[in-house]
């Protein structure tokens, strides 16, 4: 089977190649293909979303859906003080005339020409197709926007996610130093322990956290977000796994230069470990910008809400609005984009410059 | 130590040093203080020093609701407080385990909870090998010179932004039966494919769905491993003719292992901890095919009327305790090619 | 945390700036909304904050899932709102407040909420609150259709199966892809289990779910899930008790009918419109009876509040017979209120198909079956009808048999309530 071979060759040179070969060979189209798939299947599902955000509810349940948002248009016709929709109407010869309808009548429709109102119509409803235009509706950002305290919410979730993520980082590189730079009495057994918890996730012992941060006295305050999930045994783990790779060499160094302990952990380990720093910086401003469940459980009050729990309050028992739950997701997402089109350049700068190994 | 302050090349650092300089001035003010305790507690005291904040997080928010949970998962009722709470020994484990046929979940008292545990199985298995396997192709590819390549790093990690929910609602409606999906078959001239009817296509955009909001993340580990590896290294295997597939089998692979290892223990905790992804995405259906182990805790403790918080805490001493030891497993197998 | 001190310091002098010099009461009022009632219930709450200056209430718009979930855990560990909108209605009795001595007129509550008190307070005699909304199942059919395919809609009296032939002859002749659907929720399902014949309890007053109405019931479902008559992507998706709705699938003519309930008029007048006719129907009737089930959201009063007595001047306020007439005018919820039921209310719409909707679910109300009513005053519903449709849905999607589902939904039952009783 030469075939077979030769393509998994060639597959092999798309995954290894690195330097370009000058001119364009068949694996760099590859590449490209791989690369514009990509790109369609990331991307599309997320251009929908910002597309359908800005749909009525009744465009956004219609089936097949359409791509852009659509609003049917309405003329004023005279002798009618409300604006009449306007149909495309398929005539019982073929030709079709656009028609504005006057009323519904069980499956017939009156209709009238906006060009010649004296004369109406009556056409069967199957005949008709609301004629309809490029619209966005924009209330969908509007009204949230001015009837919730959006501001607020937005604060209280980026006071969340920074003061959760300095504390995450700070507590958590202390901990991972402190477990790959000494040996000690006692770290195994701290270590099991990071790494037997590292799995449980919290939302099955949502119940005895709650009891804790009750008896603290933190609900309905933003402590109660911030605080519980800091100690993450992920971002021990992480930490220190990358820790492990700093040559002891320098550290040992700079105990010659009479460096304090405390010196080494931020002038020498952690400028190193930035790279690791970095990807539990992502990860943890992830968790708790989107982070639900626990918000949901400790925070009733309308001035604390993050912005999931207010995003969700448009989900009732029987209906969700989803037209406002869009357009404020979207909304949700900017300050994210934002963010991380400043923090992906430091990141992929910061590794390349000092290196993952 | 001189690197440290060195002068900022481009943009990205030169804001990342002034973002710093708050961080940096709080570490230099705590200099003096650390330094008088290394001196009162010796370097032997210092590991404990650095633990310390993250011990008593640690205790508060994790030890101590584990070891509540344990008290739980011996009690019975519907009341929140453990004093209120009649202690029944066992029965709780008693009535998890309660089964004619281990293999078989539909001979057990407690048939979902065992249901869950299976579909978690199967749903880390495929979840977890396609995860690496995709990312470490996607990596593989940015990792060739191509114009624009943080243009397609951003393209690939965008996802990871999106919260799990908007993710699973995206993903619907574009498989429900109207949906893109399906106007797309047809237009092929194909049959429409109701997905979530079917158990087999509702686990299989269940761990798609997955790969595709979690992927750039892993993608970006690998790629930051892939960048490390040395230019020398492919330049000495070039001129030696070493055929591709010996490159990759025996430098690149070699050398992004423990970047892999991330991969893999990141993405079996993520998989374990799968919920409200698949959860509003298939909603654990048809039946009970996508219906994973934390879903059916989550239901016991808070869905149901009658919240059971003792069967739900003592499905998850069960949970915890297998994961434990797949944990351990895990990482003793793999110790020897990691460096730790 | 600077960041945090000066949150602090912000809503301080945001209190500073709203309060008066004068002592203010601060009350919280959970709240969930299915469409535009929270924005109704505020404008409500600013009048009475005219009436009463010395009392702010502020009213937290929550996730629904808050309310079922997280609600009565925060209510067990003392940390709940002062009023809240729930719908657990007997379930949660336990932490409410009784009200009886801090509302001016207590007949005027038992004359006009009577048989919804007890709801709320199953075991007593105590005034904890008011129906924000009573609900009736019952189904819309798109009659539109039914005038396209030229067939007659069944009349009054016409059984499930006449329904069932009915909507099946109009997905035929004009390609409707699903005839028949049905809310995936068992509270929707119990009307037609108890028009089946299906008890609910037991001579004794006991839960007894499965009997041979209940049976006929599901054998009937699965049937239909079986021969097309209904889709199984509401009862064959998802898992466990989660709702389903084809609210979606029947405003846009891909239902031909519908089985909700009431709470859809306001959703259906936004989303179907004039686009064709939406038409509530009578429940269909089964071998026993023809009804559907109520239900319904309350606002109750919460027993730990500190300041009861303010919590009775507002829920006074609330419960005036104008301000609720508003309420539900503006909302199209049909009342809770007796006083107001027998009057009629003028409903804020001039759509004929939501007049017509809300006038056939009003009138179905005397003719719901004493059973439902049983039921839905029953504290415990909740876990007879997330085991009746998380086992037949594994029945439908062929996971078990139908018997082994019976056996299922009664284990279920017996282990929910025996947790709960210990």
């Amino acid at each position: 089977m030469p075939d077979t071979a030769q393509s998994s060759h060639a597959v092999w040179h798309v995954l290894t190649a690195r330097r370009g070969q000058g001119k364009l060979h068949w694996t760099d189209i590859f590449t490209y293909l791989y690369l514009g798939f990509g790109l369609f299947l990331m991307f599309a599902p997320v251009v929908w979303l910002v597309l359908s955000s800005f749909k009525t509810p009744a465009g956004l349940q219609e089936f097949p859906p359409t791509l852009l948002p659509l609003g049917q248009v309405s003329v004023a016709v005279e002798g009618h003080a409300e604006p009449l929709l306007l149909f495309d109407v398929t005539m019982e010869d073929g030709s079709v005339r656009q028609l504005a309808q006057i009323r519904r009548v069980g499956i017939t429709a009156q209709m009238i020409d906006p060009a010649n109102p004296e004369e109406r119509l009556q056409v069967p409803i199957a005949t008709r197709e609301p004629v309809r235009e490029f619209r966005m509706a924009l209330e969908n950002y509007r009204d949230p926007l001015e009837r919730f305290n959006f501001m607020r919410y937005l604060w209280n979730t980026v006071v969340v996610t920074f003061a959760a993520t300095l504390v995450t980082l700070l507590i958590n590189s202390m901990a991972a130093y402190g477990l790959s730079i000494y040996e000690f009495r006692g770290r195994n057994a701290i270590m099991l322990f990071v790494i037997g918890t590292l799995m449980i996730p919290i939302t099955v012992i949502l119940v005895p956290v709650y009891l804790v941060v009750t008896n603290l006295g933190m609900i309905n305050s933003l402590w109660a977000v911030i605080l519980p999930g800091a100690a993450t045994p992920t971002g021990v783990f992480l930490l220190r796994q990358y820790m492990l790779t700093i040559p002891r060499d320098l550290i040992e160094a700079a105990r010659m230069d009479k460096a304090s302990e405390w010196q080494i952990y931020w002038r020498v380990v952690m400028p190193l470990a930035m790279p690791a720093v970095a990807v539990l910086a992502i990860f943890s401003i992830m968790w708790r910008w989107n982070e639900f469940l626990w918000p949901l459980i400790v925070l009733n009050r309308s001035e604390v809400y993050t912005l999931q729990v207010g995003l969700n309050s448009f989900q009732g028992e029987l209906d969700v609005q989803w037209h406002y739950i869009l357009a404020m997701t979207v909304v949700t997402l900017i300050p994210v984009v934002i963010v991380f089109g400043f923090l992906q350049r430091f990141i992929t700068t910061g590794i390349a410059s000092s290196g993952m190994k | 130590m001189a690197r440290v302050y060195d002068k900022p090349q481009t943009t990205g650092e030169a804001l990342t040093h002034v973002a710093a300089t708050p961080v940096r001035v709080l570490f230099r003010l705590l200099d003096y203080p650390m330094s008088a305790i290394q001196r009162l507690l010796g370097i032997g005291g210092m590991p404990w020093l650095f633990l310390l904040p993250n011990l008593v997080f640690f205790g508060m928010f994790v030890v101590i609701p584990l070891f509540l949970n344990f008290a739980y998962s011996l009690t019975g009722g519907t009341a929140l407080f453990l004093s209120d709470r009649p202690f029944v020994e066992g029965e709780q484990y008693g009535f998890l385990f309660d089964c004619e046929n281990y293999a078989d979940p539909l001979s057990c008292r407690e048939d979902r909870f065992w249901k869950g545990i299976f579909n978690t199985a199967i749903f880390i298995f495929f979840q977890v090998s396609f995860m690496v396997l995709f990312s470490l192709i996607t990596a593989l590819v940015l990792n060739r010179e191509i114009r624009g390549r943080g243009f397609w790093r951003a393209v690939f990690f965008f996802p990871v932004l999106l919260s799990p929910v908007v993710v699973a609602l995206i993903w619907k409606w574009i498989l429900l039966r109207d949906g893109i999906l399906n106007a797309f078959l047809v237009s092929i001239g194909l049959e429409r494919i109701l997905f979530f009817v079917s158990p087999d296509w509702a686990m299989f955009w269940a761990v798609f769905v997955s790969i595709w909001a979690h992927m750039g993340f892993y993608m970006l580990i690998l790629l930051a491993g892939l960048q490390a590896i040395q230019p020398d290294l492919y330049e000495a295997a070039e001129m030696d003719g070493t055929s591709k597939e010996r490159v990759f089998f025996r430098i690149t692979l070699p050398l992004l292992w423990p970047n892999m290892l991330v991969v893999i223990v990141l993405a079996l905790i993520k998989g374990v901890q799968v919920f409200d992804e698949v959860y509003v995405l298939t909603g654990g259906g048809p039946g009970t095919a996508t219906q994973f182990i934390v879903q059916y805790i989550y239901n016991t403790a808070f869905t149901n009327q009658v919240q059971n918080f003792g069967l739900a805490s003592a499905a998850s001493m069960v949970l915890g305790g297998v994961l434990f030891v797949l944990t351990l497993t895990q990482l003793a197998a793999t110790r020897r090619r990691d460096n730790a | 945390m600077k960041t945090s001190y000066k949150l602090l310091a912000a809503s301080s002098l945001f209190a500073l700036a709203a309060g008066s010099a004068a002592a203010q009461t601060e009350l919280r009022m959970m709240w969930y909304n299915d469409g535009i009632e929270g924005e109704v219930m505020q404008s409500l709450l600013d009048g009475f904050h005219q009436a009463h200056p010395d009392i702010n209430v502020t009213l937290d718009v929550v996730p629904y899932q808050m309310v079922l979930e997280s609600l009565p855990i925060q209510l067990a560990a003392g940390n709940g709102p002062d009023i809240a909108r729930v719908t657990d209605l007997g379930g949660l009795s336990q932490y409410y407040l009784d009200l009886r001595p801090h509302v001016q007129n207590p007949e005027y509550w038992e004359t006009n909420f009577g048989p919804f008190l007890s709801w709320l307070d199953p075991d007593g005699d105590a005034i904890n609150g008011f129906m924000t909304q009573l609900t009736v199942t019952g189904p819309y059919v798109n009659r539109t259709l039914f005038e396209q395919a030229g067939i007659d809609m069944p009349g009054a009296g016409a059984t499930w199966d006449d329904w069932a032939t009915a909507v099946n002859a109009v997905a035929k002749a004009l390609d409707i892809p699903i005839p028949m659907a049905w809310d995936r929720s068992g509270h929707r399902v119990a009307g037609p289990a108890i028009s089946q014949g299906a008890m609910m309890f037991d001579a004794e007053g006991a839960p007894a779910l499965v009997d041979d109405g209940l049976k006929r019931m599901a054998q009937m479902l699965y049937d239909w899930h079986q021969d097309g008559t209904m889709s199984k992507e509401l009862w064959g998706s998802v898992s466990g008790s989660t709702y389903l709705g084809a609210n979606e699938d029947f405003a846009n003519a891909n239902v031909v009918m519908y089985m909700s309930g009431s709470w859809q008029i306001p959703q259906f007048t936004s989303t179907i419109g004039d686009a064709f006719d939406w038409w509530a129907v009578p429940a269909p009737c089964g071998a026993s009876a023809c009804t559907g089930m109520p239900g319904g959201a309350a606002l109750v009063a919460i027993g730990d509040t500190e300041h009861p007595k303010e919590v009775g001047i507002l829920m006074d306020y609330l419960a005036q017979e104008e301000v609720l007439a508003e309420f539900y005018g503006r909302t199209l919820f049909i009342p809770g209120h007796l006083g107001l039921a027998s009057s009629g209310i003028d409903f804020a719409t001039d759509d004929p198909r939501a007049a017509h909707a809300l006038s056939t679910f009003a009138a179905a109300v005397p003719t719901i079956s004493p059973t439902a009513f049983q039921l839905q005053g029953y504290p415990s519903n909740r876990v007879l009808f997330n085991a009746l449709i998380s086992r037949l849905n594994e029945a439908i999607v062929g996971e078990l048999t139908l018997e082994d589902a019976f056996a299922r939904m009664e284990e279920d039952v017996a282990n929910q309530l025996a947790e709960s009783g210990r």
